[in-house]
């Protein structure tokens, strides 16, 4: 393997992180062991939970299913890069303030689905919102919360 | 492993001839092969920035569809929801809007999963793909000639599928393509079936395929041609249910059982048929038609699709 070590640099919340990496290394392990960010979780390994998701030049994606070599000269955002100085994201407060949050771990995930929804869709009906998570799998909430959190923070906006 | 990302179509199959992998969204290759557990290729060449292959354009043919254009675009392209709707339906339903967006009609169409959701569209609306390699020009290959088994095509592993071509549709025509599934994102089909329909003027069928997923080793196309000539009533539909489930030689596996499969086959392909005609006579139903008559929709009456 380490002969396959190859230098990439990574572009996190505009910040340029310069690793060398095996390119068969996914984004997710990259940015949790690498770059250091772990806010990113990894859920499933699967791409089926969401745990994982980050944007990429904006797009929701799910980092564990994602070379990380493929983001050279890309933009990828994880939740870390929502805080602006100590002022939460508002779907960050309004999650909490929902209630939408319990064990935490697919919270990251959410919220950054939620914020490419919103980029795209600005005012989401209840279906658009459940179509935009629905790549997010939470195992405690139940979800209504959640939805009420993305409606909150449609509706603040 | 050896990576790189290719520009131009010429390097990407310079770096097949020499062995390399295409990588576009990568939710098929590295999802196989998470944490090396699997194997990803020795060597990897990303196709994903290459322009050439990712536009929709017209053609006198017809429309030719860059390999690497993504369910997300394909979903919302007015030619494609308007003109090949069925394809629309399927990749509306594919993974979640994460898969959506890195997932490409080309990865799906040469991962040749008999379960993928965009080949009974394109097998009913008469696709073929473009392979090129750095050694030949560029051929065509229909669909039902490329997918020669689970996860195997008649492609060569320097030959690349730089687009996916779709004949012109003729008028008075629709298309549509059903899943059986357990939930609403994140699922692969039980069963599906896709069906194109071609209307005379006084309603009755002048042409009609039917190609089914996820009951063979790979996408099966289903002889209906017994209803050409007759109205869309529930004879005609029987018909269409009692030769797909007849056509169909499905597994038992973890997600249904054989008999249950060969059973909703010919449900999924009654809805095909039902819907497309629909369509084909100006009826609107919105995409992806499974919201409006598949398992569990909320709508199912307000559509008037039976069953």
């Amino acid at each position: 393997m380490s002969s396959d070590m190859t230098p990439v640099t990574i572009s996190v919340n505009g910040t340029d992180y310069p690793v060398t990496i095996s390119p068969s290394r996914n984004l997710l392990s990259v940015l949790r062991d690498e770059v250091g960010l772990t806010g990113t979780k990894e859920g499933c390994d699967d791409c089926e939970c969401g745990a994982c998701m980050v944007l990429l030049d904006g797009q929701p994606i799910n980092s564990c299913s994602y070379l990380a070599a493929q983001t050279e000269g890309r933009s990828v955002t994880t939740i870390e890069g929502l805080v602006t100085g100590d002022e939460l994201h508002p779907m960050q407060r309004n999650i909490l303030e929902e209630g939408g949050v319990q064990c935490g771990f697919c919270t990251p995930g959410m919220i950054m689905s939620t914020c490419a929804l919103l980029e795209r869709c600005p005012n989401p009906t209840q279906e658009e919102i459940q179509i935009g998570l629905s790549g997010n799998l939470c195992r405690c909430t139940g979800y209504g919360t959640i939805i009420a959190a993305v409606a909150r923070t449609a509706a603040e906006a | 492993m050896q990576f790189s990302i290719a520009t131009t179509l010429d390097d990407a199959l310079a770096a097949l001839a020499a062995g390399s992998r295409p990588v576009a969204g990568g939710s098929d290759l590295v999802v196989g092969a998470r944490h090396g557990k699997g194997s990803l290729p020795d060597s990897v060449v990303a196709i994903d920035r290459i322009a050439a292959l990712s536009n929709i354009e017209s053609t006198p043919t017809g429309l030719r569809i860059g390999s690497t254009v993504t369910h997300a675009i394909l979903m919302e392209h007015p030619d494609i929801v308007n003109g090949y709707t069925a394809l629309a339906d399927a990749s509306a339903l594919v993974g979640s809007p994460s898969t959506r967006n890195i997932g490409t009609l080309g990865g799906n169409v040469m991962n040749a999963s008999p379960a993928m959701d965009t080949g009974a569209p394109l097998n009913v609306l008469g696709a073929s793909v473009e392979l090129q390699s750095a050694e030949d020009e560029s051929h065509e290959v229909s669909v039902a000639s490329l997918w020669t088994g689970p996860g195997k095509t008649s492609a060569r592993p320097d030959e690349l599928c730089t687009a996916i071509l779709l004949p012109h549709r003729p008028p008075r025509s629709g298309s549509a393509y059903v899943r059986l599934e357990y939930r609403r994102a994140m699922e692969i089909a039980v069963v599906g079936a896709a069906a194109s329909v071609e209307l005379h003027e006084d309603g009755t069928i002048a042409e009609v395929r039917v190609a089914l997923a996820a009951v063979a080793p790979t996408i099966i196309s289903v002889d209906v041609s017994a209803i050409i000539g007759a109205s869309v009533d529930e004879a005609t539909l029987a018909a269409v249910a009692a030769a797909a489930s007849e056509r169909a030689t499905p597994i038992s596996d973890v997600r249904a059982s054989e008999k249950y499969r060969r059973h909703t086959v010919g449900v999924m392909a009654r809805r095909a048929v039902e819907a497309a005609a629909k369509r084909a006579n100006g009826e609107h139903i919105a995409v992806p038609v499974n919201r409006a008559v598949g398992v569990g929709a909320a709508t199912l009456q307000a559509t008037g699709v039976t069953k």
